[in-house]
């Protein structure tokens, strides 16, 4: 993937270095074709209808979460008559949002803060060691995991989790480590092989350690694929299901996820409520997104080219 | 690559110093390179292969999840093939992971295609069109179950259409449809979004120099952003579907694998009898067979990635 981009980027280069008259021509075809450069409106009308399949569900989700059931039961499409936060009172004390909030930003955090200064130290020492037989075996037992679906571990490891006493929030954000490891070497390794090792031979001369080397130059050089790894992380920690409906044993534990699971048995009855407190759930992560779109698509899209 | 060419040191030289530096990485390894590996290879041993092979060791008894246990062989083996709940759940996954997976990739490229193009507020829309990809599954399906069982059958008895006119989950014929359409609502964005890095490695040029050729858009389409993009397709196609056969929250959420069986997936099969159906080892011996698929399309989908590559 890298190597086609480059190639890509020099040819662009060139063309540009080369055909300095040419431009002109080009411009005069696009203003009469009107293919190139003008805004193209039946694409634009496309994107506005096409985005209501995404906006529907989501409108109908918040107005609904300020429905009373008897409102809901009347008119589906409609605006609520009143904005009342009544029911988002009531989910909030039902799920003990402020608690699930913090269990979730826990794991979350906690999973992506050790992901990045791990994953990106293991990848660190096996991209420079490939050449070593030990290592390049190592970095295959490490990516094999790629093809483990968690269904077949998932009964040993619930097990295994309770043994050990780790069935909770420091038991989960260890899973969340030690399997987005697999995807994250091949991130990171790639990326590290791009650093030349002549930085690193300097620092060493200057009588830095292996460690410093890392920490103060390596890890800051890796900032992209941190940033992707991070956002990527994130979102399958915050979202994240069927890890804590198998692991958390304790239920006063629950992520906001599994809270709606168990919300879900209690109240189905009460649909309002039950879309406060989605809605509540979706918040967080969906405010980070708003503040943070940019970067978190450029960042997924560069995870989705490995 | 550099330390493999590197030379022995010579006297005189200014470079000595780092060639010995490279030379002596050449022979021993920095200790600190060790102490970051081992501590991750243990815990990865500890939390992955432990539990895979006592997964697969307990395969071969008749392990409930709790109590005594004996050898049984490859009698778990031989019962799922035998087995019509394990064929449904595998007919059911696999069609619904096929026609996910197809509808994905058409919409996904149709939405790339159009977020692609010199169109007004293009970061605006991509960022409405990936919102799905950020929230969780759950939640999602719950507020599509509430659709369907309510908005959809008002919409239904509007049209006078029968098969909509009540609630899509009942139906034991279509509720795998509706688990279709939350599943691929869903990962349109991501998929959308491999096929915008996929079309930006199409140059410009080749589109302008076939519009003055006259090529329309159709042709330009078919003939030169499609063959382009080839490569995209496959890994495209792959990745949905191995994630589609993974299909769990959906099912959790949307019908919990009724009406009766009708939309049980392997991965919720496997959750909810092995955990409270004391199928331990033989929904064990299940997961056995669903790794073995997803190996082999993985294998499958390295040979065609390094077939595109060396072309």
């Amino acid at each position: 993937m890298t190597a086609t981009t480059a190639n890509h980027d020099s040819a662009g280069s060139a063309d540009s270095l080369l055909g300095k008259a040419e431009p002109e021509v080009y411009r005069v075809r696009r203003g009469s074709k009107g293919t190139f450069g003008r805004t193209n409106w039946w694409t634009t009308l496309l994107a506005v209808v096409l985005s209501l399949t995404v906006l529907v569900p989501l409108y109908f989700t918040v107005v609904t979460a300020f429905k009373t059931p008897e409102e809901l039961a009347t008119s589906g499409w409609a605006l609520p008559r009143s904005w009342s936060l009544d029911n988002f009172a009531t989910a909030w004390e039902m799920t003990s949002y402020p608690r699930r909030v913090l269990t979730s930003s826990i794991i979350t955090v906690g999973a992506t803060v050790f992901t990045l200064l791990s994953n990106s130290m293991v990848a660190y020492a096996l991209g420079r060691n490939m050449h070593r037989p030990w290592f390049r075996r190592l970095y295959y037992y490490f990516v094999a995991a790629l093809f483990v679906p968690f269904p077949i571990i998932m009964l040993p490891v619930v097990k295994e989790t309770a043994l050990l006493h780790l069935d909770n929030e420091a038991g989960l954000i260890l899973l969340y480590v030690v399997y987005g490891l697999a995807f994250n070497i091949l991130m990171y390794t790639s990326f590290i092989k791009s650093i030349p090792e002549e930085l690193e031979e300097a620092a060493a001369m200057d009588g830095a350690s292996r460690w410093t080397i890392f920490w103060r130059i390596i890890f800051p050089l890796l900032s992209p694929m941190n940033a992707t790894v991070g956002i990527l992380t994130c979102l399958w920690a915050w979202n994240d299901f069927l890890l804590p409906l198998v692991i958390l044993t304790d239920q006063t534990k629950a992520t906001l996820p599994l809270a709606q699971y168990v919300f879900q048995g209690q109240f189905n009855t009460n649909y309002p409520v039950s879309f406060a407190s989605y809605l509540m759930a979706i918040a967080p992560m969906f405010l980070v997104y708003v503040i943070a779109q940019r970067w978190v698509i450029s960042g997924v899209m560069r995870g989705s080219q490995k | 690559m550099t330390t493999q060419t590197a030379t022995a040191p010579r006297a005189g030289d200014p470079q000595a110093v780092s060639h010995k530096i490279r030379d002596n990485k050449a022979k021993k390894v920095d200790p600190a390179f060790i102490w970051m590996l081992v501590p991750a290879a243990l815990v990865f041993t500890v939390l992955l292969t432990i539990p895979l092979l006592t997964g697969v060791f307990y395969t071969f008894t008749n392990f409930k999840g709790y109590g005594d246990w004996h050898f049984v062989g490859l009698t778990n083996y031989k019962n799922l093939f035998s087995d019509d709940i394990i064929w449904g759940s595998y007919l059911f996954t696999f069609k619904y992971a096929i026609v996910a997976s197809i509808l994905t990739n058409i919409i996904a490229l149709g939405l790339a295609l159009v977020l692609n193009s010199k169109m007004k507020a293009r970061t605006f829309f991509r960022g409405v069109f990936f919102v799905p990809y950020i929230l969780p599954v759950l939640v999602v399906s719950y507020i599509f179950s509430y659709l369907f069982t309510n908005n959809l059958p008002q919409i239904g008895q509007a049209l006078g259409w029968e098969w909509l006119s009540t609630s899509l989950l009942a139906n034991e014929d279509l509720a795998w449809l509706a688990i279709v359409v939350v599943g691929v609502w869903q990962s349109v964005a991501y998929n959308t979004i491999i096929y915008l890095a996929g079309l930006q490695t199409v140059p410009e040029e080749i589109y302008e120099a076939s519009a003055l050729d006259g090529a329309g858009p159709v042709r330009r389409l078919w003939s030169m952003t499609l063959p382009l993009i080839i490569p995209y397709l496959g890994i495209n196609m792959v990745l949905s579907f191995k994630g589609f056969l993974g299909v769990f929250d959906q099912i959790v959420a949307l019908t919990s694998g009724g009406p009766g069986t009708a939309t049980q997936s392997i991965s919720y099969l496997i959750f909810k009898n092995g955990f409270q159906g004391g199928e331990y080892a033989y929904q064990t011996a299940n997961g056995v067979i669903y790794f073995l698929i997803v190996v082999a399309l993985s294998f499958a989908q390295l040979r065609f990635t390094q077939s595109q590559e060396r072309v």
